[in-house]
């Protein structure tokens, strides 16, 4: 079984659901990157996003795009970023591991290559955003080979033949973009999010994930009462943007909001609901 | 990444791209979840309108009375007797309706956006020509228009900013990344992924995922459709060669298409070389690029090792961009078109000269292009011909030119 396939099993036996923090690695310089993992395992996060820096990130709002910026201004590439996994994997061999970005760096690394050094780091799924199922055969099939998962997202605009497509190539869990934008957008309408994972779960298995769009424990708490997972990013990314001249501060103040979102969601998820 | 290339056989060039947007191993549609959805309907009611007698007739009229088509082929010919070689024909696309090429494109996009039901346009703008043909067509049909224009570029094309303002627009400047064109298309992106529901995106070139590339190029195909008519006519036989300038590479597409299954036509697509291919100070990801993925597709691109975006350099607002079209990065591949670098001084020296000797001031873009064609007709035959694609005029470049040049208007 996949690292992340354990971990959700785990977790639903225990009747919690995952928080997945999203970071961009290298934000504002490499150094901070591993002891944020570490120190966001320990406020309660159960996977961890890790932000490939990219160039031109399509599908993010300002906050995370100047997260790259700041990475890649230390010129933080994907071969660095499966460094920092390499590194994080020294001391914690539980926590899934999942890299979210754009296709051009694997592109140019290569399917192959890139599926195998992510495997051997310790990478347990992969997210090339502007990668939808129809042009993904072969990255999923490289991944597949060597036990890396694909992840896919879902969005509202996702009918159900295309749900039922993703489900089909997607292994790991599906991530539910929450609204129509990008990251760091509006809040998320819960109602409407309930409706659609409803749908979604009648055509997969797998866990759903739903983000975009959380920014407080309260959003957390809310989202944890109909999903599997919870990602937030901007909300965490903001905070080491706030403090990039001291990043130990940053990496206290992330993990502060991590762990009240746990809080807020075990609460949310153990309470009889209303 | 999938299509063997069997040079044994000649295909129809003309035949691509196939269903999911491909062109041999370029093109496709490398964008998020949210939207997809959009493409697949925008792709349904693109082929069903061209398809439509209704809609084509509406197209043909606008063109005819609102753009001024069909425009001129004009032979140059005091230039022609100076190069001493090969007749310079030159398609006159700078006297459209809005002074280029971009018009026959926004006009059919924008038919199409009223057909869909959408309310609100938005559009990427470069050297602000595609964002001034966007201003225009909202204006016309009472549509709500946002352009997204690079900060950089916004200083150096103040007067079409101006004119977009005017035209009833509101201009975005873009601050983020290199502040150009590139950062305008992803801003672009990143506004319709929020305003899906309501707002169609009119991308001013054949880049994008799939179905822009292929849409752009049959809406902007009137210009080889004519141009070819238009030498017949006067020649009785095709050309030897066109020449057109290639940044996202519509208006050379334009020109192209028609002629792709013509094999004795010779075609060459000129890249801006910026300071020189050396210098790294260019935009020619064809003449010096890789193959990528960026703005939904897979095509040729200027990017360092590690796969990020480079930035680019041109003299032209409107070339200075990290792609290019994915049939264009096809057509390389295959052999069917050559793509040759011009730099930024050849381009000004066209400029002038072209200025000059036949009363033409050429965008600077379309600069480029006449500068390569300066350098092919003497290599030919005077019994032989070319066509130069004159994509636009060149007076919103005065203040750039007068600039490098030390001259204060």
């Amino acid at each position: 079984m996949s690292r992340i396939a354990a971990r959700f099993e785990a977790l639903k036996a225990r009747g919690r659901k995952a928080l997945i923090p999203y970071i961009t690695a290298g934000d504002p310089e490499p150094g901070n990157t591993v002891p944020l993992m570490h120190e966001m395992v320990a406020a309660g996060a159960d996977i961890i996003e890790l932000g490939v820096p990219f160039s031109d990130p399509m599908a993010d709002g300002p906050v995370i795009q100047q997260a790259c910026e700041r990475a890649l201004k230390h010129r933080v590439s994907l071969r660095k970023v499966l460094e920092m996994v390499r590194e994080f994997r020294r001391d914690n061999i539980e926590t899934p591991v999942v890299l979210m970005g754009y296709l051009n760096p694997v592109e140019i690394m290569g399917y192959e290559t890139l599926a195998d050094e992510a495997a051997r780091a310790g990478v347990d799924g992969v997210l090339t955003v502007d990668l939808p199922p129809e042009e993904s055969a072969e990255l999923a099939g490289a991944l597949k080979r060597h036990g890396v998962d694909p992840i896919f997202l879902l969005a509202p605009t996702s009918h159900e033949a295309r749900i039922r497509g993703v489900s089909e190539v997607a292994a790991g869990f599906v991530y539910y973009v929450s609204l129509k934008g990008v990251t760091g957008a509006a809040t998320l309408d819960v109602e409407a999010v309930a409706q659609k994972l409803a749908l979604i779960r009648r055509q997969t298995d797998l866990p759903v994930g739903v983000g975009f769009g959380i920014s407080d424990a309260e959003a957390a708490a809310k989202v944890s009462r109909i999903a599997d997972a919870v990602v937030v990013g901007s909300a965490l990314v903001k905070r080491i943007a706030a403090h990039a001249d001291d990043p130990a501060a940053g990496r206290r103040e992330v993990a502060q909001v991590l762990a009240g979102m746990r809080r807020a969601m075990d609460q949310a998820t153990t309470a009889t609901p209303a | 990444m999938s299509t063997v290339i069997k040079p044994e056989q000649t295909p129809d060039w003309r035949a691509f791209p196939d269903a999911r947007g491909h062109f041999g191993p370029y093109g496709g549609r490398f964008v998020s979840e949210t939207l997809m959805e959009p493409l697949l309907e925008l792709q349904e009611a693109y082929q069903r309108y061209l398809q439509d007698p209704q809609f084509l007739a509406e197209l043909d009229q606008d063109l005819a009375h609102y753009v001024g088509r069909p425009s001129p082929l004009y032979l140059a010919e005091r230039l022609t007797r100076e190069l001493g070689g090969a007749k310079v024909y030159l398609k006159r696309e700078d006297l459209n309706h809005t002074g280029a090429h971009k018009v026959n494109n926004t006009i059919g996009q924008a038919l199409l956006a009223k057909r869909m039901g959408k309310t609100r346009i938005i559009a990427e703008t470069g050297a602000g020509q595609h964002g001034v043909a966007t201003a225009t067509v909202a204006a016309r049909l009472g549509l709500e228009c946002v352009v997204y224009m690079g900060a950089e570029d916004i200083q150096r094309q103040a007067p079409n900013v101006y004119r977009m303002r005017l035209l009833g627009a509101r201009v975005v400047p873009v601050t983020s990344g290199s502040r150009t064109l590139k950062d305008a298309l992803n801003e672009a992106m990143r506004d319709w992924v929020t305003h899906v529901d309501n707002t169609f995106y009119i991308i001013g070139t054949v880049a994008g995922p799939h179905p822009y590339p292929a849409m752009v190029r049959d809406f902007q195909a009137i210009i080889g459709r004519e141009a070819r008519e238009q030498y017949q006519a006067a020649e009785g036989r095709l050309p030897d060669a066109l020449v057109a300038c290639v940044g996202g590479g519509s208006n050379a597409i334009g020109l192209f298409h028609p002629f792709l299954a013509d094999e004795g036509v010779v075609m060459y697509g000129v890249e801006a070389a910026g300071d020189g291919i050396d210098t790294g100070r260019h935009s020619a990801p064809l003449c010096a690029g890789r193959p990528g993925v960026l703005h939904g597709n897979r095509t040729y691109l200027m990017e360092d090792e590690d796969g990020q975006i480079i930035e680019t350099h041109s003299v032209s607002a409107g070339l200075d961009y990290p792609g290019v079209g994915p049939e264009h990065a096809w057509l390389k591949d295959v052999g069917r078109v050559r793509y040759v670098p011009i730099t930024d001084r050849e381009a000004m020296d066209a400029f002038h000269r072209l200025t000059r000797t036949e009363g033409i001031i050429p965008a600077l873009e379309s600069s480029h292009a006449v500068a390569y064609g300066l350098k092919l007709a003497p290599t030919l035959e005077p019994e032989q011909g070319i066509i130069i694609n004159l994509s636009g005029r060149g007076d919103k470049d005065i203040n750039t030119v007068a600039r490098l040049e030390g001259i204060e208007l």
